[in-house]
């Protein structure tokens, strides 16, 4: 894709039409996920979110559908941005029935987090970026309580944080399997 | 005149995106929590995610259909077991109806009003829990049966072992009900033993429904069964509720302190009954002409 994308350009130029600044941006080297991929991702963590399980998993589940938008801000931060937490955490709020608005703001935190720390935890290894994560997780969590509990509900129990000590465990395999279809292929035709 | 492409493009900063999004967001919530006028972002919202929703469900209803299958093989032998139970309840039946015939008799005796007929309007659906949410903080469940099924907001909902909660919001193939352990959900009920009426509400907690309000020297035990007395009009009467655990009574406190739980369980089972809708009990309109010809 990036080849292609840089063919276009240099007929762009030779065309003598002045690119806009857009096709410069898509000149990025990094850029090997699409957007289908990042959206089908993002769908498919919706659906584990949605997963009728029992109670006691329930408390173990981590928050896919965070974990990965995190992941995507980590990897893309020009790509996935607050608008879409802003989406998802509408999404998630609809579906736990929650006051509206409560995940919404704790992924937008959340995502505000990650881009501040964005560029050093690209520098480590998914082994290494886990605990950060979780403490972005447990930000995002506390801010959920602050919310629900100036929504008039009771504190739930440090049960509650159980989801954050998964969701940075779970976040080393998640990490790993959406990296995985974007691993470049070894180029057979190279010298 | 001609402007040089910018060297790094980059919209507002961080900060500010997250400056916009959380005022977004609190508007959202205040919104929400006090005037409720975003019904209808939340019916959008519901029926994009419905589509995920069943397919997540869809593991679920696969297990339930090999199990059906698996199932057929001791389906005789189910069958008799089903044979005798309805016997059981027959007899049950009958002594039901025999007793309705008599407490009509007897109500005509004594000039009572009708008792609270269902309305035929709204049949009974059976529905299946599509999703109870990750959150401890929403006492909500969703079901798999919406406006298109002609359910209808403020229908009780009902498991084999009693009072569930009420469908509080609607979509149009899905329906929340709200439990009764959620905070703001009170229902009508009355002892079974004496008859003392009360309402039980929840208190956030799983598992846990308080009678409020009820004086230091009042007649309950533990291991009392509390039923819906029918009275708001939503709960048809006679229905289960929740049995009384324990009873804290504190001398330097006006009111006791009655602690139940709730006998039906979401947990347990995922085939709830949606109840149909009850006639309104009292007609508003001959009520106050009586008042008016009072006082004439």
């Amino acid at each position: 894709m990036p080849l292609l994308r840089r063919l276009k350009l240099n007929q762009n130029i030779n065309n003598d039409k002045q690119p806009s600044p857009d096709d410069y941006l898509r000149q990025d080297v990094y850029d090997t996920a699409g957007n289908g991929y990042i959206a089908l991702t993002l769908v498919m963590a919706l659906i584990l979110n949605f997963l009728p399980l029992p109670d006691n998993a329930l408390l173990f589940r981590p928050d896919f559908v965070a974990l990965i938008t995190l992941y995507w801000c980590v990897q893309y931060p020009h790509k996935i941005g607050m608008s879409v937490a802003f989406t998802m955490g509408l999404m998630m709020d609809v579906a736990d029935i929650n006051i509206l608005g409560q995940h919404a703001l704790a992924y937008c935190i959340a995502v505000y987090l990650t881009l501040i720390l964005g560029r050093r935890l690209r520098l480590f290894n998914a082994w290494q970026q886990a605990p950060q994560i979780g403490f972005i997780l447990f930000a995002m969590q506390t801010v959920m309580i602050i919310v629900a509990i100036l929504g008039g509900m009771k504190f739930p129990g440090w049960e509650f944080y159980f989801t954050t000590v998964t969701g940075s465990l779970a976040w080393i395999p998640v990490s790993l399997l959406l990296s995985l279809p974007l691993k470049q292929k070894p180029d057979s035709h190279a010298l | 005149m001609k402007t040089a492409p910018p060297f790094f493009r980059h919209g507002p900063g961080p900060f500010t995106r997250l400056i916009v999004f959380t005022c977004l967001s609190c508007l959202l919530i205040v919104e929400d929590l006090r005037f409720k006028r975003f019904h209808e972002v939340r019916q959008v919202i519901g029926t994009i995610i419905f589509p995920l929703q069943r397919i997540a469900y869809a593991p679920t209803s696969i297990y339930d259909e090999v199990r059906n299958f698996i199932i057929h093989f001791n389906l005789l032998e189910e069958n008799t077991k089903l044979r005798q139970q309805n016997f059981e309840n027959q007899q049950y039946l009958l002594r039901f109806h025999a007793l309705e015939a008599e407490n009509f008799q007897l109500r005509e005796l004594l000039g009572a009003i009708d008792r609270i007929e269902n309305n035929s309007e709204t049949k009974p659906v059976l529905a299946e829990i599509l999703y109870t949410p990750r959150d401890p903080f929403s006492h909500k469940i969703t079901l798999n049966k919406g406006i298109y099924h002609d359910v209808q907001l403020g229908q009780a909902v009902i498991d084999d072992k009693g009072v569930v909660g009420q469908i509080t919001r609607i979509y149009p193939f899905s329906a929340e009900v709200t439990l009764l352990t959620d905070k703001n959900h009170s229902v009508p009920v009355q002892v079974l033993r004496n008859s003392l009426r009360s309402v039980i509400s929840g208190t956030g907690k799983n598992n846990e429904l308080e009678l409020r309000y009820l004086s230091i020297n009042i007649d309950i035990q533990a291991g009392d069964l509390l039923v819906t007395s029918g009275i708001g009009g939503v709960y048809p009467a006679g229905i289960p509720v929740a049995v009384v655990e324990k009873i804290e009574q504190n001398p330097t406190d006006d009111f006791s302190r009655v602690v139940s739980s709730p006998v039906a369980g979401v947990d347990r089972n995922r085939q709830v009954l949606i109840l149909s809708l009850i006639k309104p009990p009292i007609d508003a309109t001959t009520e106050t002409v009586k008042i008016e010809s009072k006082h004439k």
